[in-house]
């Protein structure tokens, strides 16, 4: 099959959101929308001609730390965001993935991809997705119209939650120009628990336990074992100082019917949340296609195990077990079909990693009922009636 | 604001109301089908009793399938639906309409599945909030949303609100704990949003979905997280000289990085009303009090208590009072939350739900004094100050239809103050029929054009609880 997929040939960067406004006014063809550039490997090949890109649409609008939100512009980038909030001992709460090792792209991540693909890290299971901390939006639809939803306050619950619907959708119903995070003080203190040798399924139970105790886990992952490293099951806390004590020797003794835990230095524990918060086991130039699946953590030690049965597939666990991170053959359906089978509706994959051919024929996101996919289209029309905003690129259709 | 409008019933429906019984009483057996004058009574309003419209009829369903066959012939009918669930919406999310059916799911309230592996329970939609918690509190696990009213609410009403409660400073709110969701079209149609699973990929219609009053279609089940309680939690009490004190000792201890599970602040006249009723030995002299709750095992506790009363000195607290035992913790805490009850037992009252951004709260409060004052009439202030979700409680009398006039005024004039002070018109209550023709104040022509036009892509013919959240005029812009 032949692809020749037109290489963009008109960029346009808008320097204010009424002239972002203007230009989806004017067009007269779809227009992929861009960030930093660095996950364009995600999701199904946009067919545009031309392009949308942020980049003058910069620059945080309001931070007030005592107020816990920051608005920032769609363009920010997210270290310019994260060195302000560090400065002043905050964070977001979601641990954003960082797409560069998984996509292999240079350039610099924006807030407005990470509101776009609404990929969250480790701490989702204490904190919530990207989500829960996005309080606001402000995007232009595709009839030209400048429009917000939710504001800059942590609670809000006036009219309909586009927020959310923005949040994820792939640029698919808007260009989002602005937007507005809740955020959380940066833990005083982390440790790292970690048990040696578990298999996944005993592994699960180990980080059920962790994340069903009292102590707030802020992460739970396993790393089965790789070349000559033994697997690995991570419990992560984080709290003050003297509560982070405590909370070690208490999760140290409910961990004992699994092993020994073992403190990991701070310096190496941070590296590997980092390395399981963007996937760095299958980063690039591993040519291997990469599956985010998320599902229930006591089924996913089975789904695993029923994929390898199929093929040669390797995996990691995040979320408690919560979320699977598998690499395999990027050939044919990139295994489409036997880990959709495998998962028998119990959850969501996601091909976040494969050449443009196979994200071309191959349903990149969770194929839906026809109800729901009746009522993505309907929505989609809501918001973009004449298809231009990425067309094709969360669904083949839209 | 002049007396809020319902449109006027549909002569084709109501010309037909003995039709429509008849088809329902086909759908449903006679004891989940209130017809008769006495027994719709009970359902012609909700938690906003100054508003009341006798519905058609009252269907009460058991299971998905009846639900999707009273839509599918309301669909076809065009008959509209005003879903409910225990009916304390504060907003009128569930005061029916003449030409209207009710569509109540109490008789759905069963636990389905409960799973502390995976830390999620599966609940038809109408179980109470406080039953969700009873479920899975032998395990130490709890439900975090909590609102003020959650021995009576439904999960059904939480999600279509979107409700909060006392500990979403740390918790989050409904849309937060939700997974997934069952939920009926308005043709019948049934799909399952989520499931057992965190962020599906693909359009969050489940974010949609939760705090949508009803509009989008009825949930039957939900599937939501649970989460293992703390070993212990005790809260703290200060009273303080000026409302701006207690303000400035909130930001202080947020930006000390502490997260407590709760910061709840009252005003003097909060105070007086709330002791009167709960004796709880709050201070009768300070003009502000803040409760502070943390969570932890004792040690935890003693030492973020530590930090937090010192903070609290630093901001010239007055009175401090620490819990010393479940008995005393429970006195603080039924103060209140019996705040609003206590304050029925003075006056009737009408309660706010804007919010602010936290470095407003000072000035907002200080501006509502001065609004209801304007008015000749009192305010109570009790609210959740870590998120800046206010509730003045503007008291009246609700027999004096002047004062109600001035009362609803006043709550406007505060809710557009909110909204000029860069926060919303309703933190957790949901807008309903309340602050349906203030969402202009909020939204612009765009923003609420766009909300249509979403809201049209899962009920065209506008069927599902058409009189709430979208003022009446303009709709024909999507």
């Amino acid at each position: 099959m032949s692809l020749a997929l037109a290489t963009p040939v008109t960029v346009h960067a808008p320097r204010s959101e009424a002239e972002a406004a203007e230009i989806v006014r004017a067009a007269r063809g779809p227009l992929a929308i861009e960030g930093g550039g660095t996950r364009s490997g995600y999701g199904r090949p946009a067919q545009a001609a031309a392009t949308l890109s942020t980049r003058n649409l910069a620059g945080i609008a309001l931070y007030n730390p005592a107020e816990m939100t920051i608005v920032a512009r769609a363009g920010t980038t997210v270290s310019e965001i994260e060195a302000a909030l560090a400065e002043q001992g905050q964070m977001l709460p979601f641990e954003p993935l960082d797409p560069r090792p998984l996509w292999g792209g240079a350039g610099e991540p924006t807030i407005g991809g990470v509101t776009a693909s609404a990929l969250a890290g480790p701490r989702r299971i204490q904190a919530g997705g990207v989500r829960d901390s996005l309080v606001g939006v402000r995007f232009v639809n595709g009839r030209g119209d400048i429009v917000k939803s939710g504001g800059r306050v942590m609670k809000n619950v006036t009219g309909l939650d586009l927020v959310k619907l923005q949040c994820g959708a792939m640029g698919a119903l808007g260009l989002i120009v602005e937007v507005a995070f809740k955020l959380l003080p940066r833990p005083q203190a982390g440790a790292t628990l970690a048990l040696d040798g578990l298999d996944d399924a005993r592994a699960v139970a180990a980080l059920s336990a962790a994340l069903g105790s009292p102590f707030e886990a802020s992460g739970g992952a396993h790393l089965p074992a790789r070349g000559g490293a033994p697997a690995r099951t991570l419990v992560r806390l984080e709290n003050f100082e003297e509560s982070i004590r405590y909370r070690v020797a208490q999760m140290t003794t409910l961990l004992a019917p699994f092993g020994r835990a073992m403190r990991l230095d701070d310096a190496e524990a941070d590296a590997l949340w980092r390395d399981i918060r963007d996937a760095r086991p299958f980063a690039a130039p591993d040519a291997r296609a990469v599956w985010r699946v998320s599902t229930a953590p006591s089924r996913s030690p089975a789904l695993v195990a029923a994929i390898g049965a199929c093929m040669s597939v390797e995996a990691f666990y995040d979320w408690g077990g919560g979320l699977v991170w598998l690499a395999c053959d990027a050939a044919g359906d990139a295994g489409a079909s036997i880990i959709r089978g495998a998962l028998a509706g119990g959850g969501h994959a996601t091909l976040m990693r494969a050449p443009d051919a196979v994200r071309a024929a191959t349903e990149v996101f969770q194929p839906q009922t026809a109800a729901l996919a009746a009522l993505g289209a309907s929505l989609k029309q809501a918001f973009d009636p004449d298809r231009l905003f990425n067309p094709g690129r969360m669904v083949a259709r839209h | 604001m002049t007396e809020i409008a319902f449109p006027a019933p549909d002569p084709r429906i109501m010309g037909r109301r003995d039709a429509i019984l008849a088809g329902l009483a086909a759908l449903l057996p006679a004891e989940c089908l209130v017809t008769s004058e006495d027994e719709r009574r009970a359902y012609e309003t909700d938690a906003l009793t100054a508003y009341r419209r006798m519905p058609l009829a009252v269907c009460l369903p058991r299971s998905t399938e009846e639900v999707a066959a009273v839509l599918r012939f309301c669909h076809a009918e065009g008959v509209k639906v005003v879903a409910r669930g225990a009916g304390t919406s504060l907003a009128g999310g569930a005061i029916p309409q003449e030409d209207a059916i009710v569509l109540g799911v109490t008789k759905m309230a069963r636990i389905l599945d409960v799973n502390f592996e995976d830390r999620v329970i599966r609940v038809e939609a109408g179980v109470t909030n406080l039953a969700v918690t009873a479920a899975v509190a032998e395990k130490g696990f709890f439900y975090a949303p909590d609102p003020s009213s959650q021995l009576a609410c439904t999960i059904a009403g939480n999600i279509a609100m979107n409700s909060g409660g006392a500990h979403c400073l740390k918790y989050g709110v409904t849309t937060n704990n939700v997974l997934g969701v069952k939920m009926v079209l308005i043709d019948g149609t049934v799909v399952d949003i989520g499931g057992d699973f965190l962020d599906a990929g693909g359009l969050d219609l489940l974010g949609l979905v939760v705090g949508s009053e009803g509009q989008l279609g009825v949930v039957t089940e939900a599937t939501l997280r649970i989460l293992r309680a703390a070993e212990g939690a005790r809260p703290v009490l200060f009273g303080f000289g000026s409302s701006e004190a207690a303000g400035e000792c909130v930001a202080a201890i947020i930006g000390a990085g502490l997260i407590p599970v709760a910061m709840e602040f009252m005003d003097k006249p909060a105070i007086e009303i709330c002791e009167a009723f709960a004796k709880a030995g709050y201070p009768l002299d300070v003009e502000a009090l803040l409760i502070v709750e943390v969570e932890g095992s004792d040690e935890e506790i003693e030492s973020q208590l530590a930090r937090i009363v010192e903070i609290a000195r630093a901001h010239g607290v007055q009175v401090i009072k620490e819990s010393k035992s479940a008995m005393e913790t429970a006195a603080i805490w039924k103060g209140r939350k019996s705040a609003f009850g206590a304050t029925g037992r003075v006056a009737d009252y009408i309660c706010m739900d804007g919010t602010v951004p936290t470095g407003q709260l000072p000035y907002v409060l200080k501006r509502t004094g001065e609004i209801v004052a304007s008015y000749g009439l009192r305010v109570a202030n009790v609210f959740h100050a870590g998120d800046g979700n206010m509730h003045p409680l503007i008291l009246y009398n609700v027999n004096d239809p002047a004062e109600q006039a001035k009362a609803e005024a006043a709550g406007a004039d505060i809710l557009r103050l909110c909204v000029d002070a860069g926060g919303c018109l309703t933190g957790e209550h949901g807008v309903g029929i309340e602050k349906r023709d203030l969402m202009t104040h909020q939204f612009n022509a765009e923003d609420l054009a766009q909300q249509l036009r979403v809201r049209a892509a899962f009920d065209p013919q506008w069927l599902l609880n058409p009189a709430k959240v979208f003022p009446l005029e303009g709709r024909d812009a999507a």
